[in-house]
């Protein structure tokens, strides 16, 4: 398999080259929804739920 | 050096395979999967590519992607944004698409080619890739290129100039101001799908009167001079739903959009010919202000809305430009030829030298089955047939059948690329045949008894039955019926209205013949597809007549056939009388019984 750069390399490229710096809150706020949920059904769980 | 094109997750995903320069092979990954717009990654149609080149991934210098995945995500959150809280339940739904498959693409080409290539991967534009399929395949030196879609990253429409090796996009209109989504949002008020029913639209309207033109100039969109426009977003929803029209939209038009399986009505024919004029309008202004401005004599046309056959047709007998260059795949598809051509010339800047009769090779860059792979595929289903060596005995024969009444479907070489049959995967009839439109539309291809079927005619013999001088060799033109080819109109056609109109005697090739007296035209020569320009020749030399009902070999709602299995269920499961797959012919009377037909109809109907 080739070696590639990643996705938030490239991400972080074209956000700087575009100048399109409202994806970035975009962005994080879905990765950290989506690991939200992905924790959440882990043994995880109740650690988050302290932190709210 | 081999390139490969991609087009893929969207809808039309295919491959395209060029070797320094030469178109090798394309493909739509439909007809592998047997799934209609198959939008997953094109396994099929890269392992074909692969073999028709003679290698493996391994051998690829470079795969290239038609657009730009993290420009069209910009474009999706900035759309979204703009509407909120509008749009949230879209939003959410293409959401988790986009994380996990959409925005990894080198990651999803590396996987969908097995790991085993480690070369670049390029992406172009959208339109840079339509552009590039219309422009480099192309006979011309230097040409206008007009590119005309639904949508790509942000850009709708593009105009711009090729010259050599380069193409050079000058100007662009960009999303929601679509052409392509006005004709997709009219597709799906009258109540067929998007990105798939806009050619029912097209046929639909010669039936109606343009009678709400004036409305969609007044309120849907601004036609400026130089054919630039603007929609008005009040009458939309596709920005921030899941439908492409709204209630305000409706409401203008009388009615609220007609449901699949509802009587289709006077009113949606008047809305289908009022959409297609204005759509001629705008391709007519853009054209005249892309002439205008380049200067050039030769123009190139891709993108989806270069399939409306009907506004090239008047294109090109306005006579704006000297000649037109039309891709085959003008719609996604053609993006994964265009992309692999794009890197070679414009990325790589590789020499380029124009060929007299365009490059595309008839667009026959399909693949194509050895007479021992259609035999043992033939012999797995226990068909019954006779095997004709001689080619020309194989064509009288087929005229003589095609001469009788009887429907042919004919199966034979290198299949087409781009959504039309050019002969090599076809069902053929005669249209001097006043029943065959009703007995193609209904007892074989199982549609709309209103959908009209287009003529293949020797090359040369155009001018003879329509207004038409040009070659037209991938059916991309309509022309009107010469006048003394027509029929007298016989009293009582004057009140026939709507579908009735049907039932007027049209032409002396009625089955070609639309009700306003126009025919989708495919020219046919020797050099591009020997074996249907034979069958051609032989017809017309036992009838007088130069012509051929040409339609694809499928039914409604089925990819084109595949293989020769396919053809031979197709063959079984209708009312075709004759069918031929390379060398092989076989009459309906002497196979055995196969039973499933109805199964088989209801998989593809289903889907339509």
């Amino acid at each position: 398999m080739a070696r590639r750069r990643s996705f938030i390399a490239e991400l972080f490229d074209f956000i700087l080259s575009n100048k399109t710096y409202f994806i970035a809150p975009i962005i994080i706020v879905l990765l950290l929804v989506g690991a939200l949920i992905i924790l959440g059904g882990t043994k995880a769980a109740p650690f988050i739920y302290t932190l709210f | 050096m081999n390139i490969l094109g991609l087009s893929a997750f969207y809808h039309d995903s295919a491959a395209a395979l060029v070797r320094d320069g030469e178109i090798v092979a394309a493909a739509q990954e439909e007809r592998f999967t047997r799934k209609k717009h198959d939008e997953r990654f094109p396994e099929g149609a890269v392992r074909y590519c692969l073999e028709a080149g003679g290698i493996t991934t391994g051998d690829l210098d470079a795969v290239v992607f038609y657009e730009k995945p993290l420009l069209k995500f910009e474009r999706l959150l900035e759309t979204y944004l703009a509407f909120a809280p509008r749009g949230l339940l879209p939003f959410f739904r293409a959401m988790p698409q986009w994380l996990q498959t959409k925005l990894h693409l080198p990651r999803e080409i590396d996987k969908g080619l097995g790991g085993d290539y480690a070369g670049p991967i390029y992406f172009s534009t959208h339109h840079e890739a339509h552009a590039a399929s219309a422009f480099f395949p192309s006979p011309f030196d230097e040409a206008a290129i007009l590119t005309m879609d639904g949508v790509g990253e942000w850009a709708t429409t593009s105009w711009g100039v090729g010259r050599g090796n380069r193409i050079e996009l000058r100007a662009e209109i960009c999303f929601p101001h679509s052409l392509g989504l006005l004709y997709s949002a009219f597709t799906s008020y009258c109540g067929f799908q998007v990105n798939s029913g806009e050619y029912k639209l097209m046929g639909l309207a010669p039936y109606g009167e343009p009678r709400f033109s004036d409305l969609i100039r007044r309120h849907l969109i601004e036609i400026k001079d130089d054919g630039s426009f603007r929609l008005d977003q009040r009458y939309f929803h596709y920005c921030q739903g899941l439908t492409m029209t709204n209630a305000r939209f409706h409401a203008l038009f009388g009615g609220s959009p007609r449901k699949p399986d509802e009587k289709l009505t006077q009113r949606h024919m008047d809305v289908a010919a009022s959409i297609q004029a204005v759509t001629e309008d705008v391709v007519l202004k853009m054209a005249g202000h892309v002439r205008r401005a380049t200067g050039l004599k030769s123009l190139c046309l891709a993108g989806g809305v270069a399939l409306n056959c009907v506004a090239n047709g008047r294109l090109l007998r306005e006579g704006l430009f000297d000649s037109i260059w039309i891709q085959p795949a003008a719609g996604d598809a053609g993006g994964a030829l265009g992309a692999a051509l794009w890197c070679w010339y414009q990325e790589q800047d590789n020499p380029r030298r124009s060929k007299r009769e365009d490059s595309q090779r008839g667009s026959y860059l399909g693949p194509e089955f050895t007479s021992q792979a259609v035999r043992e595929e033939l012999d797995a289903v226990h068909a019954v047939y006779e095997v004709h060596a001689k080619e020309e005995d194989l064509a009288e024969e087929i005229a003589a059948e095609l001469a009788q009444g009887k429907i042919v479907g004919h199966f034979a070489g290198r299949a087409e690329f781009g959504p039309r049959a050019l002969g090599h995967r076809s069902l053929l009839g005669d249209p001097r045949d006043p029943e065959m439109q009703n007995r193609m539309n209904l007892a074989i291809k199982f549609r709309e008894s209103f959908r009209p079927f287009a003529p293949a005619v020797l090359e040369g013999r155009q001018s003879g039955y329509f207004e038409m001088t040009a070659e037209s060799p991938y059916m991309l033109l309509v022309a009107p019926v010469r006048p003394d080819r027509r029929a007298r109109r016989a009293p009582g056609d004057d009140k026939r209205q709507g579908f009735e109109r049907l039932k007027s005697a049209r032409s002396e090739i009625p089955a070609v013949t639309h009700v306003d007296h126009s025919a989708r035209v495919q020219t046919v020569s020797a050099e591009r597809s020997p074996r249907f320009h034979a069958i051609l020749t032989a017809f017309e030399r036992r009838t007088g007549c130069p012509l051929l009902v040409n339609t694809s070999f499928n039914i409604r709602g089925e990819p084109i056939v595949h293989s020769p299995g396919d053809a031979y269920r197709c063959f079984m499961f209708t009312d075709m009388d004759v069918l031929v797959v390379g060398d092989c012919l076989m009459r309906k009377a002497g196979q055995p019984r196969m039973p499933g037909a109805e199964e088989y109809r209801r998989q593809f109907l289903d889907r339509d």
